[in-house]
């Protein structure tokens, strides 16, 4: 495999990393969001909640940001996959709101049931949106139907099989693991040790999900190794991959959360690149017809766009990686309930 | 119904709904910032408390406007595929950039607004206000930018043919800096300021009703009004600047806003009225003669194109555009009226007496945000049938791959959940209301409590 780094390939790479920003950011807070209705009491979920309090919404800008960019960058790949997975997105928005209010009005009333009402509403969001991301991304993999004009041309449901739902609730359990982690570092007490053992379950049941995905990849959609085959160095990536996993739990039983979690995201990101190098140079594979598979350059924006888009970005992300270091230095420690918390 | 009738109601519905709550950040944010300024410069704790309860408002508003903004920026792909694909290069950068730009500046020093009040000093915390309110303005200004780019575009060219051909940059700064990007935009940021002022306003007004919070409401009355009574006054410039745009770029919603139907010089202005569209003439109507030739050209001679030069498949609808029109102006010299009269009463020193005006401020919420709907309505209905001004109609736009079937229903599911929305947002505001800012008595003694708490450990 040949790669030169014009723009279309630095546009895509950009947009991995935006995408990778989210799922290692959001991943954390969709994580605490699955967990925090097992935990023991109203103020454990209280803590768990205000946990990600001051983060969420500035986690969740990496993926709006991602969508600006795509539909800049390639719009016809940002027209297809929306209007192909209607359905998947339109429930992907409800959730969004769901878990954007619920997080915002649970703690705004003592009633019991409002309490459990918005705790169950944000953790079912929480869980379908790992999920649904899960199960886009392998579309992504075993390719969707397009026609000669650029379209999806297949049915909602093909979009769900076993396949695609396996990868889902692999990112479900990926989600899980970080944010378990997340958890480990912001509390302290009790509740830190249940979570301490959440971790290890958590990274059990994210490397079978794992490994069995990995599996049915390699068996029924060979295509994804095509290019790690002509350039042995990129396998690499997946064996850092494996060492950042093992490394959590080792992390872990020394007690240092923060190395734990740097691992954890580590592995997000090398999972991301793999996905990145797999589909390369397509970004939607057409399946069949791969002639009509969506590329970085038959879907891209013209040269021009593309390289304004590139100033702006060399412009806004040293801000942006500023506000999110202040902001989480400023946040740092464990989490403390006061007047102002959720 | 077909996909386009559907497709359409949906972004109305999504966008009406969503538009309640942006000006209501933008506009607190200016309220924060002057508050907390106040407090930093005079150390009064009653800024204090007046900032603490309006960031609890800000941060109910934010929640929903981030939660309905996301469905905004997905819906151009779902329900928009070729208007996408059309105008991606264009269109997508302005998108892009209000992400980068404004969206990670706003919700990162958000937290700090919210939950940072202990934990940096109180010069930091005045930046991060200043920082929210700074970036709930830049997200208006691409999203004024790109919107006004769809009225009148600029700095692109047609490439391709057919089901090929889209719109490519040619200059950015041409796209940024189109003919109407700049009235346009301070024409929303003014109506925005109104929306969050006279919120303030309106709260401070029932508290004094009932007797409550006097300090706090007369204080924050006389910092809203102020602010209202410069937006209110600039509104009606850069009203002004924004239709004598239009007559020069769109006369067809020139003359669908005023229902002009033939070319004529000494063009009258309707103060109200109601369009015959078959017949072509304006029933009950009461018009000064030759004020809008006036006041778009200087000159009662200047001509005003009418509907009738227009072809008639580009002309839009002239009922919808001419009512939400003039419903928007009768608001805005509305909010004038109510600005300067409590200036004036205020002046005198008797404005807290006059309950007649207490319960006119206590309604006064109600004028920028109807305003500010209906002022979108007559922006967008008027630029119909062309998505993008004289280059892509409407029915052009829409997904090839979606099904009405399946807007429909996504329809019926926004209806759904956007009032149960707004029901609980307006429960949770009455309650916040109801509550009251925080007793400084009882702040200041947990901040003491706590502090000790701090150096037994």
């Amino acid at each position: 495999m040949e790669i030169t780094f014009d723009l279309n390939t630095i546009w895509f790479l950009l947009i991995g990393a935006l995408l990778s920003g989210y799922a290692i950011l959001d991943g954390f807070d969709l994580g605490v969001g699955m967990l925090h209705l097992f935990v023991k009491d109203d103020k454990e979920r209280r803590i768990m909640i205000n946990s990600i309090g001051p983060v969420w919404d500035g986690n969740e800008v990496w993926l709006v940001t991602g969508g600006g960019a795509l539909f800049a960058a390639f719009p016809d790949v940002y027209a297809t996959v929306f209007s192909g997975f209607y359905n998947a997105i339109i429930l992907l928005l409800f959730m969004l709101i769901f878990r954007a209010v619920a997080i915002e009005f649970r703690s705004k009333r003592q009633m019991k049931w409002w309490r459990q009402m918005w705790d169950v509403a944000f953790n079912v969001a929480s869980f379908l949106i790992a999920l649904l991301m899960g199960i886009a991304l392998a579309n992504i993999i075993t390719g969707i139907p397009i026609g000669p004009e650029k379209e999806f041309a297949g049915k909602f449901l093909s979009l769900i099989n076993p396949y695609t739902v396996m990868v889902g609730i692999t990112t479900v359990a990926l989600f899980m693991m970080h944010g378990a982690i997340y958890g480990v570092m912001k509390t302290e007490g009790e509740l830190q040790t249940r979570l301490r053992g959440w971790v290890n379950n958590s990274i059990i049941f994210f490397v079978i999900c794992y490994v069995t995905a990995t599996m049915a990849t390699l068996i029924y959609y060979p295509h994804m190794v095509e290019n790690f085959r002509a350039a042995p160095v990129l396998f690499l990536v997946a064996l850092l991959n494996m060492l950042a996993i093992a490394n959590i739990p080792r992390e872990i039983s020394r007690g240092k959360e923060l190395k734990a979690f740097f691992s954890s995201a580590a592995s997000i990101a090398a999972l991301l690149l793999i996905f990145a190098i797999g589909i390369f140079p397509n970004i939607v594979y057409s399946n069949p017809n791969s002639e009509y598979s969506l590329t970085i350059y038959n879907a891209a924006s013209s040269d021009k766009t593309l390289n304004i888009m590139l100033i702006i970005a060399l412009i806004g992300i040293p801000f942006v990686f500023a506000y999110t270091i202040t902001i989480y230095w400023i946040f740092r420690g464990k989490v403390k309930i006061d007047e102002m918390s959720y | 119904m077909d996909v386009e009738i559907l497709a359409r109601l949906q972004f109305a519905f999504t966008i009406a709904f969503h538009y309640i709550y942006p000006p209501l950040s933008i506009g607190l944010g200016v309220v924060m910032v002057t508050m907390e300024g106040l407090y930093l410069k005079t150390k009064n704790p009653l800024y204090e408390k007046m900032t603490k309860f309006w960031v609890k408002v800000f941060a109910l508003t934010f929640a929903i406007g981030v939660a309905t903004g996301i469905v905004m920026e997905f819906e151009f792909g779902t329900n928009w595929a070729s208007y996408s694909r059309y105008v991606g290069d264009v269109f997508g950068s302005a998108l892009a950039a209000e992400g980068i730009f404004a969206f990670f500046l706003e919700s990162g020093f958000l937290a700090i607004l919210v939950f940072g009040w202990d934990k940096v000093k109180p010069p930091m915390h005045f930046f991060a206000t200043l920082m929210v309110s700074l970036g709930a303005m830049f997200s208006a200004v691409w999203i004024v930018v790109a919107n006004s780019w769809m009225q009148t575009p600029a700095g692109f060219h047609i490439v391709g043919e057919g089901l090929n051909a889209r719109a490519e940059i040619t200059d950015f700064w041409e796209l940024v800096f189109n003919p109407s990007s700049v009235d346009r935009l301070l024409h929303v940021v003014s109506g925005a300021w109104l929306a969050g002022a006279f919120l303030v306003i309106s709260v401070a007004a029932y508290y004094l009703i009932k007797k409550r919070h006097l300090e706090f409401s007369k204080s924050s009355i006389k910092i809203a009004l102020v602010i209202v009574c410069f937006a209110s006054l600039f509104q009606l410039f850069t009203g002004h600047q924004s239709a004598v745009g239009i007559n020069k770029n769109q006369p067809a919603k020139l003359a669908a806003m005023e229902a002009v139907f033939d070319d004529q010089k000494n063009a009258p202005l309707y103060l109200f009225g109601w369009v015959n569209e078959e017949n072509q003439e304006v029933n009950f109507g009461i018009a000064i003669p030759g004020m809008l030739s006036y006041l778009i050209g200087g000159t009662q001679e200047q001509n005003v194109t009418g509907l009738n030069s227009i072809p008639e498949d580009e002309r839009p609808p002239v009922n919808i555009v001419f009512q939400s029109y003039h419903l928007m102006v009768a608001i805005g010299f509305a909010l004038i009226g109510i600005s300067l009269l409590g200036i004036f009463f205020w002046w005198r020193g008797t404005l807290f007496e006059k309950k007649w005006m207490l319960w006119i401020f206590v309604f006064s919420v109600l004028g920028p945000q109807i305003a500010n709907q209906v002022g979108w309505i007559t922006a967008e209905v008027g630029r119909q049938p062309w998505i993008v001004y004289g280059i892509l109609k409407t029915s052009e736009g829409i997904s090839k791959a979606v099904e009405s079937g399946q807007v429909l229903f996504s329809l019926i599911m926004f209806t759904i959940i956007y009032l149960f929305l707004f029901i609980l947002f307006i429960y949770l505001l009455n309650g916040k209301i109801k509550h009251g800012p925080e007793d400084l008595d009882k702040l200041s003694s947990e901040y003491e409590h706590q502090k000790s708490l701090f150096k037994k450990a």
